[in-house]
């Protein structure tokens, strides 16, 4: 009962989060409620019992790729301090394709015959993904290191030649 | 279990997001109101402000911006390993090491081609 009314304030904030996103008028304000919108998401997994997709969520999504987009957009010319609208001529096209994929997403859920999974979360999953990485999963663990650090020298790379 | 402990956090959590509204409120409520143009000018330390705060920032803080993702990754990586270090001895010790390491040879790599030096 109350994790049911706890999501619904969740979700209901993260909404008014996302619409924040699209609403507002300075781009700055909208990556803010990027933020929000990313922290409302992370709630929901620990609701969930994601636990670890909880943390990656604030880790990754609000330390990283937030902190990416305003970083983009404090160095454009342009747009710091700027007010701009929301609306532009094709708004109606834009319109158009989001109900379609809102009717399409909608048609999917309900269609679909999702299989519920009652087991419980175990009480140390954080630490089973742990012991998954280096143990069974070692491979992909460490090739995980060699894609970061591609990623790592790529963006180097990127950034020096301008 | 896990609801009570998250509950926690969120009593902490809406603590803290209370907590400044309730310190300004009361500071409005106790505190002498007799304004004059010098308190009701922008206070920075003492300096006068010069310029706006909008301003275009140095392109280079994007580089330091993708780096530091870079190691933010690594670290969503070893937490589970944290989490888990009692449980999966030495071994696994090394393995971690081994990632850290090829890490720290892309810090390496990051700071020959000076791309940590302020330009």
């Amino acid at each position: 009962m109350v994790g049911q009314a706890l999501f619904i304030l969740t979700a209901g904030i993260t909404l008014l989060m996302a619409l924040g996103v699209v609403l507002a008028r300075n781009l700055f304000h909208a990556a803010l409620f990027l933020v929000g919108a990313f922290f409302g998401i992370a709630v929901l997994f620990i609701l969930l019992e994601a636990e670890f997709l909880g943390a990656a969520q604030i880790i990754i999504y609000i330390g990283a790729i937030a902190t990416l987009i305003v970083f983009a957009i404090m160095l454009s010319r342009h747009v710091m301090g700027k007010e701009a609208g929301a609306y532009n001529r094709n708004w109606y096209f834009a319109l158009a394709g989001v109900v379609f994929f809102f009717l399409l997403l909608g048609w999917l859920l309900i269609k679909m015959p999702f299989n519920l999974v009652t087991a419980e979360v175990p009480a140390d999953a954080i630490a089973q993904i742990g012991q998954g990485f280096v143990g069974h999963y070692v491979v992909p663990f460490e090739v995980a290191s060699v894609l970061l650090l591609v990623a790592l020298i790529g963006a180097i790379m990127l950034a020096r030649e301008r | 279990m896990l609801a009570q402990q998250y509950g926690l956090i969120g009593v902490f959590a809406l603590i803290a997001f209370i907590f400044p509204f309730v310190t300004l409120a009361f500071t409005w409520l106790i505190r002498p109101k007799r304004p004059n143009p010098i308190k009701q000018s922008t206070y920075e330390c003492g300096i006068e402000t010069v310029g706006d705060a909008w301003v275009q920032f140095r392109a280079q803080y994007y580089l330091f911006a993708l780096i530091f993702v870079v190691f933010d990754l690594e670290a969503i990586f070893l937490f589970p390993f944290a989490v888990a270090f009692n449980k999966v001895g030495w071994f696994a010790l090394f393995e971690a090491i081994i990632f850290v390491l090829m890490l720290f040879f892309g810090l390496i790599y990051a700071w020959k081609k000076n791309a940590l030096e302020w330009q």
